[in-house]
């Protein structure tokens, strides 16, 4: 399989034309609707049925605790029905899933990561799939979405304990936002091919004798929030190399627009929200250049076509689709790494390391480019304040932002939310390491087993869910690992985010002066951009050049 | 007290929420792109299932349907699929997750491809990459226009089909346009070999080596 370089090109910047011509309106709609103040008829009634108190706001306290009461049920909801699942209809002959397996699982749908301990054909049924790890790719992409606008009212704010209603945003994002988005691209996937019924088909090919059962489920409904709401988790073992999730080159490129959707347009909601649209776009450019340095390294590295394997092979081959091949895997890789997506169209595990490597580099990122839906705005908000910090200590002020005092709370705050993910990565997988009874568990050798781990780690702790798929994480060790990985990956950074947003709310803001560093123009997205890269290679260098860089460099 | 039961108002509220949430976007939602589906892509929804000449579902478009033994072997009547790790069964679907460098993906590379060599008498040199690598999916239903020329005469003799009209059939079956521009030009083996198969019906008694 050849790279066509002319393919490449026009899709990145198809790409980047369809997202540009489409922030504004997605952001004035995501901006107004979490502005917003009327409930519709439906909702009211909603409200009603789930005893939410629509009219009051929370402080920031309480506002975290609805988050964290929400996502706690939902957890022990997931796992306690598909333990259950034998009993429960919908579920074809499948027996209650395996503990360790089923808390893996809820865990990873409801932080948004997605990552599948579990094959799906042959673990869960459709009630499983349809009613919980579906519900849940909305679900945990609004979570996400609501904590920065949290994390926005915060800053535009002054002098208020006020944060807004968990359960208002909660709602609005999922009927306002999420659901006719997903509908429609739903629909749009099965008229590419994706299918949507309920039942299995049986075929026979008279000439050649073959029978075959024809997998059916409500595959595209799921995938189209799996992608729109950065989750990631396959209907599928094979997730969207699977004919049925992916039946060709157009789809796939849909996919990967859907997926960069929501958190391209999050920039200029935020603009809007804090009334300034340079904030917006600095953020925005930040985020796109990031993408279009990452996605060429990955163009070359794919291209490069390295691996004695594949140079045994004559070329790409190993994990990719015949219809998708190199360009199409490539620009999926990337995207669904830079935000915290984790579907696939090729396997990862087999893309030449250095490709590999930039998989790993995109999540150690914090996904921020343009990152998960409303996770990857507050990562980037938090880098911002860091940059703030840095910028203040180089020219001697006490650092500002948008008119906030970034005092020894606000510092504090964002630098443990900086420290979560890269410790939980380098622990757990240092961890794992030493144990030579669990690394048979990734049965590759030499540099690539660790690759194996790390990825893992990686994926999981940053919320991603794609994997090196070799390694077999079914066991009770690694499943807890992972678990720990993705809840204290997902919840520690989203406590920080929203105390930080309490903080900043009850401040009063101050008037920019002349020694005010501003947060916008190329000076400060180069800085931002920067201190991003900056803290991203010392964290995870060592890590790295034993991995990829080992792999890839040393032949 | 009012603490405690806070977080336990907090909970009730979690709960009610799910549920009712639940109802909306994992029952009514599916269910209304089931039903769009249905009046609108019936083919598309329910698996794009091509017909034989007497009507009968034969085969999904989009899978790869591979007339093979239990080694792994495919039936040299037939246009080959690509290797496949889940041995072409739709009841399961996955990559072999080897890395580049894995010396067991080397061996199986070497393997595929001397088979291939022998299957369609050519040079080892001749066999394109994805005659020798596994797919993403192991359903990948498409392979290369350069494996499916390599293919040609073996099929047609099998079939005792002339080489031209088997040759128009595999660019019947290669895709061209936008997706092909995307992606890459790709050959549905599945379609293809139905096609072969109603062209060679008539005058072919079932005749496989």
């Amino acid at each position: 399989m050849t790279f066509n370089s002319a393919s490449f090109v026009v899709q990145v910047v198809a790409l980047l034309i369809v997202l540009a011509a489409l922030h504004k309106p997605l952001g004035v709609y995501l901006a107004r609707v979490f502005e917003g103040t009327t409930s519709s008829r439906p909702e009211r009634l909603f409200y009603r049925l789930a005893g939410v108190d629509a009219d009051t706001e929370q402080t920031w306290s309480v506002y975290l605790r609805s988050v964290l009461a929400f996502s706690a049920v939902s957890i022990l909801a997931v796992f306690g029905l598909q333990r259950l699942q034998g009993v429960l209809p919908g579920s074809g002959s499948l027996p209650g899933v395996d503990p360790w397996v089923a808390m893996n699982t809820a865990i990873s749908f409801v932080t948004n990561t997605n990552w599948q301990t579990y094959v799906p054909e042959t673990t869960v049924g459709i009630f499983v799939q349809m009613t919980l790890l579906a519900v849940q790719n909305f679900l945990s992409a609004a979570v996400g979405i609501v904590v920065v606008v949290a994390l926005i009212r915060g800053i535009a704010r002054t002098r208020t304990q006020r944060l807004g209603n968990f359960w208002v945003d909660l709602a609005r994002t999922s009927f306002r936002v999420l659901l006719p988005l997903a509908f429609v691209a739903a629909v749009l996937m099965v008229l590419g091919g994706v299918v949507q019924n309920f039942w299995f088909t049986e075929v026979t090919n008279q000439a050649t004798g073959v029978s075959q059962l024809i997998p059916g489920g409500p595959v595209a409904s799921q995938e189209a929030i799996k992608i729109l709401g950065t989750n990631g988790g396959g209907y599928f073992n094979a997730n969207s190399a699977h004919p049925f999730e992916n039946p060709n080159a157009l789809i796939s490129f849909f996919e990967v627009f859907l997926l960069l959707l929501i958190p391209s347009a999050l920039p200029y909601a935020y603009g809007r929200m804090v009334g300034d649209q340079k904030q917006g776009y600095t953020v925005a450019a930040v985020m796109g250049t990031l993408w279009l340095a990452s996605i060429s390294l990955m163009g070359w590295a794919v291209a490069s076509g390295q691996g004695t394997a594949t140079a045994a092979a004559g070329g790409l081959g190993e994990g990719f689709e015949q219809r998708f091949g190199p360009v199409p895997s490539a620009i999926f890789a990337t995207s669904t790494t830079l935000t915290s997506t984790g579907a696939v169209n090729v396997a990862h595990d087999s893309l030449p390391p250095l490709a590999g490597g930039v998989a790993m580099v995109n999540m150690m990122l914090g996904e921020v480019a343009p990152g998960g839906t409303g996770s990857g705005l507050y990562g980037l908000l938090i880098l911002s304040i860091i940059s703030v910090f840095i910028a203040g200590l180089m020219v001697g002020r006490t650092p500002e932002y948008l008119g906030k005092k970034i005092g020894p709370t606000e510092m504090k705050l964002a630098a443990m939310y900086i420290l979560v993910t890269p410790t939980l990565v380098l622990a757990l997988s240092g961890i794992t390491v030493l144990l030579p009874d669990i690394m048979a568990n990734a049965p590759a050798t030499g540099p690539h087993q660790f690759s194996e781990v790390l990825y893992a780690f990686t994926s999981g702790a940053n919320n991603n869910g794609s994997a090196f798929g070799g390694i077999t994480t079914s066991g009770p060790f690694l499943s807890v690992m992972l678990g720990l990985g993705m809840l204290l990956g997902r919840f520690l950074p989203i406590v920080l985010v929203i105390a930080l947003a309490g903080s900043l709310a009850r401040q009063g803001k101050i008037p920019a002066s002349a020694g005010t560093v501003p947060t916008h123009g190329p000076l400060f997205g180069s800085l931002l951009l920067g201190v991003t890269v900056i803290m991203t290679a010392l964290s995870y260098f060592p890590a790295l050049a034993l991995g990829p860089l080992a792999e890839g460099l040393l032949k | 007290m009012n603490i405690l039961t806070g977080y336990l108002r907090q909970l009730g509220t979690a709960l009610r929420f799910l549920l009712f949430a639940t109802l909306v976007l994992g029952v009514a939602y599916p269910l209304a792109v089931f039903g769009t589906g249905q009046l609108i892509a019936p083919y598309q929804a329910n698996g794009s299932i091509l017909k034989d000449s007497s009507g009968a579902p034969a085969a999904s478009a989009l899978i790869a349907q591979a007339a093979a033994d239990d080694s792994g072997a495919q039936d040299p009547r037939w246009f080959h699929a690509r290797p496949s790790a889940v041995k072409w069964d739709p009841a399961s679907s996955s990559a072999t997750n080897l890395g580049p460098n894995d010396p067991k993906l080397l061996d199986a590379v070497a393997a595929n491809r001397s088979a291939v060599a022998a299957a369609e008498g050519v040079d080892a040199a001749a066999v394109p990459a994805d005659a020798v690598t596994a797919s993403g999916s192991g359903l990948d239903p498409d392979v290369s226009p350069e494996y499916a020329k390599l293919q040609l005469a073996r099929v047609a003799a099998a079939n005792g089909l002339s080489t031209d009209a088997v040759a128009a059939m595999v660019e019947q079956y290669t895709s061209s346009g936008v997706v092909a521009f995307l992606g890459q030009p790709s050959v549905n083996v599945t379609a293809l070999n139905l096609a072969v198969a109603a062209a060679a019906r008539p005058s072919q008694p079932a005749q496989t080596k």
